[in-house]
């Protein structure tokens, strides 16, 4: 039992090392504004969801936490686009985690300029 | 027990009926997962009628679902002995209505996949977060009821928490007439009669689903109901039918005295069309008189226990149809007639002002909603299979003695 | 103290004076650039004053400018739609035919709507815009379960589309159905302005635009000059010194619920 549970444990670990699964997501124009990569990978979601009520409900409107302002740098710079591949900047990681991304269904994926440009008004 | 062709095939009908259940709440999860994908277009609402047929099959189940553990509170609370033995089926039906229709209600939302926020987000001025409180409180309260009345070392209980179920329910029913009655600016609802009115609704509509399941599962067991608690019930039904007719008929002889409600009242009443037909035709002629006739004149044309009982059943459908027909009405054609922004102007535009809202249901609403009857019917149908709930009326010694 | 203190201490206010006039003006346009750290206040109350004597019967500027600002304009997209041939599902007399006209369907949000008025009794006729009037006691956030319909401390009515579940029970308590369900799934929203299939919207008073310092679209479009938005807890502003001085009114002012937009003319 107990040599069973070890080579269990022993062919899991290379999976952690792989890193030839991990996945590329295209960073837009990339850079760093609110944290360092790590932290964001790790706190995003919290970030996203407390900023949200500021904004929302309270109508603090801090640029540099907006939603817009992220998409700004990060959407691709081949379809302005956060969310239209499969290698997107959302789109990667939560693919690779199998993690529903809801906000997309009300918010737009695209850089704002180049919405502008598309929808010329 | 002779051995019948239906008895030794019993189990076989007993698989039908379940397989059959599932698969009409298959249906209905397929026509909210078509809502869920496509959106609210491919029904019949719309930003006029927003709540539909899927809230009318809603409502009844729920105001069903309160109304029928009147059944068990008239037997823990008021001590009718009759009626205690009936109190564990009530109870289970009570929670079998209740799942099917906040089935039907959640699948219903516009994003049923933010439940959890409604489960994790209360606004305190808002009677449906109350509701959210009182619908899983009455479950788990009919759960403890059943609870103590099934287990015997906790059937003293079974007199405290039927009185606690009987507040809460109470409370639930006037929360649901609450929801109509908040409604301010609408003049088919924003009335202090609705609570006791949906009150009086649920003893009706709880009595008449009961009575149907109940007679179903006497004929299923080639039993019989004791002739005496049969008139005792239908005339109990009979009287919950003339109390919700009085509350209808205040509700519209009041709203006929003013002068601003009498379009309203015209419409509901003669003009609107599917509107009257279904109230007068559908609620006040079979859902009420005839109903009322098939209770309290039975003998007319019939003789024999098993007509009678017949004649009660027929009863309490119609019951329901009626209540259908009046939720019908209530809800839809509540929200048909325009709202009355500019009083004395009479206003045109391209949403819909000063004019009658036209709604079809469609498909996936009707799927929807009998999803919902079907996970009741699944409910209730596995229930009583596996909890002893079929009422096991004591006989009466002295009766018996006399000879 | 000795003297030399006391005169470096005086030296370190003048220069932390200066410093802060110099930078102070920096600061406050550094945040109308970079948006509002600040949080919507109670002193402001915004509201409009609708003239209805300047709405013309037919101009629907307002509603055009209203829907491409916020990507409406009835359809999934938000680009106009062609005229349907023959229209609607649901088409019978009565509430379709003017929707047939502006080639709206029954689901088409609406945040802002003309509507022709006639008085039933003299015959006058009027026409005015209807948008979302944001109460002071809105009927909205009392009903709503999960608190998505809610009021900023300035007083615009919004719905949080992260709460909202779309149960429609704000689009029942609404005197003024200003109210709309997006029935149908959104694409390509104006990143301005999120909105999503399954919630409920209405007029938002461009808040996106009145953060910026700007004005609501309608009424920058109206070329009448027929809708004025403002500051009403400003008593200095243009539309605190109108309402004092011109009769307007709330619609269903009976209800009691205060609106913040009012009515010249009615």
């Amino acid at each position: 039992m107990k040599a069973f549970l070890l080579i269990l444990l022993l062919a899991a670990a290379p999976s952690w090392a792989a890193s030839s699964n991990a996945p590329k997501p295209d960073i837009g124009k990339g850079g760093q504004c609110v944290e360092d990569p790590q932290w964001m990978r790790k706190n995003h979601m919290h970030l996203l969801k407390h900023q949200r009520d500021e904004t929302v409900r309270k109508g603090i409107r801090e640029e540099k936490l907006s939603l817009k302002n992220c998409i700004e740098c990060h959407a691709s710079s081949k379809d302005d686009s956060v969310i239209a591949r499969v290698d997107s900047f959302c789109v990667a990681c939560h693919r690779y985690e199998a993690v529903n991304i809801d906000c997309f269904e009300c918010h737009s994926g695209m850089r704002k300029s180049a919405w502008l440009q598309r929808n010329a008004k | 027990m002779p051995t019948n062709p239906f008895n030794k095939n019993e189990p076989r009908y007993f698989y039908g009926l379940v397989a059959a259940g599932m698969l009409v709440v298959l249906l209905g999860l397929f026509a909210a997962h078509m809502m869920e994908e496509h959106g609210h277009v491919i029904t019949g609402m719309n930003n006029q009628i927003v709540w539909g047929l899927p809230h009318v099959f809603a409502i009844f189940m729920i105001v069903a679902a309160s109304g029928v553990l009147n059944v068990a509170s008239i037997g823990s609370v008021f001590g009718k002995t009759a009626y205690k033995a009936r109190a564990p089926l009530s109870s289970l039906l009570s929670i079998a209505l209740l799942a099917g229709g906040l089935a039907v209600l959640m699948l219903d939302l516009g994003r049923p996949d933010r439940v959890i926020v409604a489960a994790t987000n209360y606004n305190t001025t808002s009677v449906f977060a109350w509701n959210v409180l009182l619908y899983s409180g009455l479950f788990a309260l009919a759960a403890l009821y059943l609870w103590a009345m099934m287990e015997q070392r906790m059937n003293r209980w079974s007199k405290p928490v039927g009185f606690i179920v009987f507040g809460w329910r109470i409370i639930l029913t006037t929360g649901t007439g609450l929801i109509f009655a908040f409604l301010v600016a609408r003049q088919a609802y924003a009335s202090a009669l609705l609570p006791p009115m949906f009150i009086v609704m649920s003893f009706a509509w709880g009595l008449a689903v009961f009575h149907v399941v109940q007679s179903a599962l006497y004929a299923w067991n080639g039993m019989t109901l004791d002739p005496a608690i049969l008139k005792r019930m239908k005339n109990l039904l009979g009287i919950f039918v003339l109390g919700t007719l009085y509350m209808v008929a205040a509700y519209h002889l009041t709203n006929l005295y003013f002068a601003k409600q009498a379009g309203f009242e015209r419409f509901i009443l003669s003009d609107g069309g599917i509107y009257p037909w279904m109230f007068w035709g559908g609620y006040v002629l079979l859902g009420s008189l005839l109903p009322l006739l098939l209770i309290f004149l039975p003998n007319l044309g019939k003789s024999s226990a098993s007509e009678k009982t017949g004649s009660a059943v027929a009863a309490s459908l119609l019951v329901i149809l009626g209540s259908f027909a009046l939720l019908y009405v209530f809800i839809i054609g509540g929200q048909a007639y325009p709202l009355s922004i500019f009083p004395g102007y009479e206003t045109t535009s391209s949403f819909g002002d000063g004019q009658i809202a036209n709604y079809t249901p469609s498909l996936p609403e009707l799927l929807l909603g009998c999803g919902g009857l079907a996970i009741a019917f699944l409910i209730t149908t596995i229930g009583v299979r596996v909890l002893n709930s079929l009422p096991h009326d004591i006989p009466d010694r002295r009766k018996q003695e006399a000879g | 103290m000795t003297d030399i203190d006391v005169q470096r201490r005086s030296f370190l206010k003048t220069s932390l004076g200066v410093a802060a006039v110099t930078i102070a003006p920096g600061m406050l346009l550094f945040d109308a650039a970079h948006g509002q750290p600040q949080a919507a206040g109670g002193k402001v109350r915004w509201g409009m004053l609708i003239d209805t004597a300047q709405c013309k019967p037919g101009c629907n500027d307002c509603v055009t400018a209203c829907n491409r600002e916020n990507g409406l304009s009835g359809g999934a997209n938000g680009q106009a739609r062609s005229p349907l041939p023959n229209p609607l599902p649901q088409a019978g007399e009565g509430a379709n035919d003017s929707l047939r006209e502006s080639h709206l369907k029954p689901t088409d949000p609406q945040w802002i709507r003309k509507i022709e008025l006639k008085d039933a009794g003299s015959g006058r006729e009027l026409s005015l815009p209807m948008m979302c009037q944001h109460c002071e006691h809105p009927p909205c956030v009392d009903v709503c379960p999960t608190g998505a319909s809610f009021k900023r401390a300035d007083g615009i009515v919004l719905v949080d589309k992260h709460r909202c579940i779309g149960c429609r029970y704000c689009m029942m308590a609404c005197p003024y159905k200003v109210r709309s369900f997006v029935h149908e799934p959104l694409h390509d929203q104006n990143p301005d302005v999120p909105r999503g299939k399954g919630t409920v919207e209405s007029c938002t008073l461009c808040v996106h635009r009145v953060d910026r310092g700007q004005r609501p679209a309608c009424a920058e479009a109206c070329q009448n000059k027929a809708i004025l938005f403002g500051n009403l807890n400003d008593p200095d502003s243009e539309i605190a010194r109108k309402i004092r001085t011109v009769a307007s009114t709330q619609v269903r002012a009976d209800l009691g619920l205060n609106t913040g937009i009012r009515y010249q003319g009615l």
